[in-house]
């Protein structure tokens, strides 16, 4: 009865996990949210290149300061364009009324957006931007259809276009993109160069994940010698039952 | 050393003399005797009070710095997660509590239908324990809102409009629920008093008469056997054990085995998948963008499946209600002469075993998009849930059970 129990909890949960999982079939992506000189690349062409029309309200300049090891005179220098308190959080000058009239939607606040997209969800938006006339911006995005957003790292990536037309609007792998006007980077730098602004993304969903974890090794630690404590006082005060 | 003990006991003496402390310290845990077989399906008593706790402890601090504003819900969650000192700790530990809760909760419920520890002298203590159960639902429902995300709006338009399927005053009622037209700030404040007081309050009331009623009747057991008729000459039951300290070391082990795993989940897999915080959730309640998918969190979907099981939303409502109320019933439904699972007959063992597959079931569909097979699914896990319910008291008294011992085995 015991295993039979613990292998129903055991299954379902893992069960939980991975059809979770199987609900998004993007490519997967390598990030390491403790890799600081990735995190720095990412954070510089996130101040330079989207903190214009997304904000990241809820995230202090000076917790990236410390978090990512940049010291703080040049954090203001070079990566603060906004304010120059860095205690402020990153806010925008763009008021939301403007940006309506301009893009037709708010560009959303982008503090979260890893944890409410996935980090593959955008590695693949920010490398997906083909050139399409029929778009006030010029540009479509194969994982979001008539998406408001201009292609932004266009000097970096270069314009694309799509290889075929294809009747199947949805996104699959029948759509293929080919280069139309080559950008700075090679096809494997920029992809490099959105990883490292993925990464930033995601440490900046949720700063205190390797605070996090780190302090869970200690608690499991800390709780395993409570259980082997705990469990020979049961055994001692159970030895006659 | 003698002096102070004797002072202690001078101290106790004093109390007792004005407020019965020893003899609740003695009814409740040192006299209190309970089976000495439980077994891992009795560990959950003891950690659902547990659990209860940790919300309690962890809710009072996020009410601290939350505001139950919706123009400042959503910032003031990722407040706690940035700038409050550990309130990322704080805020994982009360979302994780809140599936741990109904996981606990589920198998503490479980073990009752295992072990028949609803049949007679337990009617009441089943009821309170089902009362629980909906007042915990409630709870979980109207603290989904507060965070102010998508699926905690859209769960709450969707769970209030369905008051609005009543006939006549239908609309009236989900109008009063929700304080608005919408799903507003308005709703937001009054579901954010109905989470941190009203349902509480009640909660932990019922609580304490859960524990009333067990330790008035006295616990089951694995058996089903009443300890209580065979007693030893100083009128102790031969196989009950107090409760302090056997069980309370005992429950020692299973908290930690609990607390493992909550920290695993807490610290390495918070969101578990989108199952315990969902990603939409991570973005800001819009009501004019309806998400794709709209379903509630994981422990309220077996209901909601059977509601988007029939296709009339009036029946389905109705279903849904019946589906709630049918627990309750169990104790009379139940005409089998045993208690546990261990001396029952094959028709119950089936019953029981479709009847779990059934929710299960529902609970998985209640997740998923409503299309073809999985309405059809559906449909047949909620006929096999009311049939449960419906059949039990032809196949509990056909069953064939067997000898049940005198005393535990």
């Amino acid at each position: 009865m015991r295993t039979a129990a613990l292998t129903l909890i055991g299954t379902s949960l893992f069960g939980l996990c991975s059809l979770a999982e199987a609900a998004r079939p993007l490519e997967p992506i390598e990030i390491d949210i403790r890799d600081k000189a990735s995190l720095q690349r990412g954070a510089k062409v996130f101040v330079n290149y989207c903190l214009s029309c997304h904000s990241a309200s809820y995230m202090r300049f000076s917790r990236i300061a410390s978090d990512l090891v940049i010291p703080e005179p040049l954090m203001v220098e070079k990566l603060m364009f906004v304010t120059d308190k860095i205690g402020n959080t990153m806010e925008i000058a763009m008021r939301a009324v403007d940006a309506e009239a301009w893009f037709g939607v708010v560009p959303p606040d982008l503090s979260v957006i890893a944890r409410s997209r996935s980090p593959e969800w955008l590695f693949a938006f920010l490398t997906s931007f083909y050139l399409d006339p029929s778009r006030p911006t010029g540009v479509n995005n194969l994982e979001s259809r008539g998406t408001a957003m201009p292609h932004v790292l266009w000097e970096y990536q270069g314009w694309r276009r799509l290889a075929q037309q294809v009747e199947n609007a949805g996104r699959g792998d029948s759509l293929s993109l080919e280069m139309a006007i080559a950008g700075r980077l090679p096809d494997s730098e920029y992809k490099n160069m959105v990883r490292d602004l993925v990464s930033f993304l995601a440490y900046l969903a949720e700063p205190v994940k390797p605070l996090r974890q780190n302090v869970g090794i200690g608690v499991l630690l800390y709780l395993a010698v409570f259980l082997a404590i705990a469990y020979l006082l049961k055994q001692e005060y159970w030895r006659d039952i | 050393m003698s002096s102070r003990s004797g002072r202690r006991s001078r101290l106790l003496d004093w109390i007792d003399a004005r407020f019965p402390l020893s003899k609740l310290w003695n009814e409740h845990a040192a006299k209190y005797y309970a089976p000495k077989n439980f077994n891992f399906w009795y560990y959950f008593g003891s950690l659902a009070l547990l659990v209860l706790f940790i919300q309690i402890v962890t809710g009072i601090w996020l009410a601290m710095y939350y505001k139950p504003d919706a123009g400042q819900a959503f910032a003031s969650i990722e407040y706690i997660m940035r700038d409050v000192e550990w309130g990322w700790l704080i805020r994982y530990m009360h979302s994780t509590g809140a599936s741990a809760f109904f996981i606990v909760i589920y198998l503490h419920m479980f073990r009752a239908l295992l072990y028949g520890s609803y049949k007679r002298p337990r009617e009441l203590l089943w009821l309170i324990g089902m009362t629980l159960y909906f007042l915990l639902m409630a709870e979980a429902f109207f603290g989904y809102l507060l965070p102010w995300g998508q699926m905690s709006y859209w769960g709450a338009k969707v769970i209030t409009s369905l008051f609005g399927a009543i006939p006549v005053i239908g609309e009236d009622i989900a109008l009063w629920i929700r304080g608005d037209y919408e799903v507003s700030d308005a709703t937001l404040n009054r579901f954010y008093a109905f989470h941190v007081i009203a349902v509480p309050l009640v909660l932990i009331g019922m609580v304490v008469a859960h524990l009333l009623a067990l330790h008035e009747v006295g616990s089951n057991n694995p058996d089903g056997v009443e300890i209580k008729y065979r007693k030893d000459s100083k009128g102790m039951p031969l196989d009950g054990i107090p409760f302090h300290p056997y069980y309370t070391v005992k429950d020692l082990v299973g908290i930690v085995v609990f607390l493992i795993l909550f920290a695993l989940v807490v610290f390495f897999i918070p969101e578990m998948g989108g199952w315990f915080l969902e990603h939409n959730n991570f973005e800001p309640a819009n009501p004019i963008v309806t998400p794709e998918h709209i379903a509630p969190l994981w422990y309220l979907t077996p209901f909601y499946s059977i509601l988007r099981a029939i296709p009339d939303k009036l029946l389905g409502v109705l279903a849904m209600t019946l589906a709630m109320v049918a627990l309750f019933l169990i104790p009379w439904l139940d005409k089998s002469p045993v208690r546990s699972i261990r001396y029952r007959g094959p028709l119950y063992k089936t019953a029981l075993a479709l009847f779990t597959i059934s929710f299960i079931g529902l609970g998985y569909l209640g997740t998923q998009n409503p299309t073809g097979l999985y309405t059809l699914l559906a449909r047949i896990f909620s006929a096999l849930y009311f049939l449960f319910f419906l059949l039990m008291p032809f196949y509990t008294k056909w069953d064939k059970s067997k000898p049940v011992p005198e005393r535990l085995s």
